[in-house]
């Protein structure tokens, strides 16, 4: 195995390892947040997507890069946009109330 | 240079994600880890210029744009009762872009941009498992949106031979991946997209609407692990830091729904739920205490704390802003009400938290299982908004109940319950629940909303 390869898999593992720390801790009511934001997150796949439909050659490439850049785009700015808007109604109770 | 950039933004999307753990840091958060996917974005951009090989533009910037269009719309109008759906639908794009990536990969060996990447045996084995694992999320994604959506059977089905109809498939899927990596034979990576294909169709098929909650999370995992396999195919550590983010997130919250349905992933994966009926319910002779909207209204007017169950019911409903109306008019009469919230109401982890913010329920009065139990037996009046397993005391008290064991909300413990509910019918798994017989349970036999807003009328008249 190639050392860049191995490399990948040590930052693989510690990634997990970091994200399982990180989101342990998260309390039920931000669940659904969590989960589309971090879908977001996995619209990184754009990098690829935009590396893919640069150098697309011949139509079936051009094609397979274009759909990529579209998927890759839907994921991540109907990602983020729509997790903000759930996050923008999350409120905390009025003091004044109590 | 670019892969310290990558790493910033892999760092970003850290501190974003640990945002996301509180309610006062979680918008910022959000905000940030969309910086790390501009940062990402942009230095692959400045990454593709410096290329000497000319670039077509026009592919990225007419796919950027129809797809940033199509999600903006799609993130700007849905309907917070449609969420899961959204999410659902948004991991299956991740995951078809995933794979097409690795597709483009193959289409694009021979140019020069393959040329430099050294092929190696290695990167094949990432390639047919970021096709296998971003087709599967895809297909089954989309399954599930329709489950979601009520397009596809909410119901599971059964497949000819069970489990074992998934299993030949995957067989058949790992054998064509073999053929394509050992024998370098570009075909069998597109036999294996077809019949991953085929997999995440027949995957989630068999699986039930209640049973959604785990599904969802479980696709979200797996969109994150394609997007870190996309990672290792095209020698990118910020796809991998971020992929394998993604998939311990998604993993983390998949085991605790099955916690929550004290139910295996595999149990949830491939038992079928419900396919074999749990037995005919005799509910016809038993006793129910029938009541109206105005006996509601008078026991929950002067009681003096009240905690609301609400369950996928109030999602169909839309009935999210008419128990907030009911629940102001009962604060002022100066009723506490509280909301209790199991795991895996609805049809996402978390689903009734956002249903209820968007009513403009403060976060700080939804109280989760832990919370909410010890509170029951002081509490006067329960309100079961469309929940229904996840109240069943027979998780609790009847070991021969196929749901036993299911840790479950005791509101069977509070002084009186009301359940609002269109019919007896049993709920997703098919159980009855001998709460609705409680001499202390009153039946209100309505659609979640008609309902609310009668109590509320009652109550003004009071």
């Amino acid at each position: 195995m190639s050392p860049d390869f191995i490399q990948g898999i040590v930052v693989f593992v510690l990634a997990a390892f970091v994200g399982f720390e990180v989101i342990s801790k998260v309390p039920p009511t931000l669940h659904t947040p969590l989960m589309s934001g971090a879908n977001a997150i996995s619209g990184i796949t754009i990098v690829g997507a935009i590396i893919a439909a640069a150098f697309g050659e011949g139509a079936v490439a051009i094609v397979l890069g274009l759909l990529a850049m579209a998927f890759a785009m839907i994921n991540v700015v109907g990602g983020f946009l729509v997790t903000d808007r759930m996050l923008e109604m999350f409120k905390k109770k009025p003091v004044v109330k109590k | 240079m670019i892969a310290l950039t990558y790493l910033l933004a892999g760092a970003l999307f850290i501190i974003g994600l640990r945002g996301l753990g509180s309610p006062r840091t979680a918008r910022r958060g959000n905000q940030i880890a969309a910086v790390g996917m501009a940062v990402a974005i942009g230095v692959t951009v400045v990454w593709v210029t410096d290329q000497p090989l000319s670039a077509l533009w026009w592919v990225v910037i007419v796919g950027g744009l129809i797809g940033s269009a199509i999600g903006a719309v799609l993130a700007l109008k849905v309907q917070m009762t449609a969420m899961p759906e959204l999410v659902a639908a948004f991991n299956g794009f991740g995951g078809g872009a995933s794979a097409l990536v690795a597709f483009a990969e193959i289409v694009a060996v021979g140019t020069v941009v393959a040329a430099d990447v050294k092929y190696a045996t290695q990167t094949e084995v990432t390639v047919a498992l970021s096709i296998a694992i971003g087709v599967v999320t895809f297909s089954g994604s989309f399954v599930a949106f329709g489950k979601l959506k009520g397009i596809v059977t909410g119901r599971p089905v059964a497949l000819p031979g069970g489990p074992y109809f998934n299993l030949v498939l995957a067989i058949v899927s790992t054998a064509s991946a073999v053929w394509a990596v050992a024998f370098n034979e570009p075909l069998g990576y597109w036999i294996l997209a077809v019949v991953a294909f085929v997999l995440g169709i027949t995957g989630v098929m068999p699986i039930g609407g209640a049973d959604m909650p785990v599904v969802i999370s479980l696709l979200n995992s797996l969109s994150g692990v394609a997007a870190s396999m996309a990672g290792f195919v095209i020698g990118n550590q910020g796809l991998i830091i971020a992929g394998a983010l993604v998939g311990a997130a998604g993993f983390i919250l998949t085991v605790q729904m099955s916690e929550a349905m004290n139910r295996s992933l595999a149990n949830v994966l491939f038992a079928g739920f419900g396919t074999e009926g749990a037995g005919p319910i005799d509910a016809g002779d038993k006793p129910v205490n029938s009541a109206t909207p105005e006996d509601v209204a008078i026991s929950l007017a002067y009681a003096q704390k009240v905690i609301v169950v609400p369950g996928y019911g109030l999602a169909v409903a839309q009935a999210q802003h008419a128990v907030r109306e009911l629940a102001v008019a009962l604060e002022e009469r100066e009723v506490t009400v509280e909301y209790a919230i199991h795991p895996v109401a609805g049809r996402m982890p978390g689903h009734m938290n956002v249903l209820l913010a968007e009513a403009d329920v403060p976060y700080d009065v939804l109280l989760d299982l832990d919370q909410s139990n010890p509170r029951f037996p002081h509490t006067d009046v329960v309100l079961i908004v469309g929940a229904n397993d996840v109240v069943n005391p027979s998780a609790r008290d009847d070991a021969t109940s196929p749901i036993y064991g299911m840790p479950i909300l005791e509101v069977d413990l509070a002084a009186t319950t009301v359940v609002i509910k269109r019919s007896l019918s049993p709920g997703f798994a098919g159980i009855d629940n001998p709460l609705f017989y409680l001499p202390s349970t009153m039946m209100l036999f309505s659609d979640a909303k008609s309902a609310l807003e009668n109590i509320h009328e009652a109550l003004l008249d009071l």
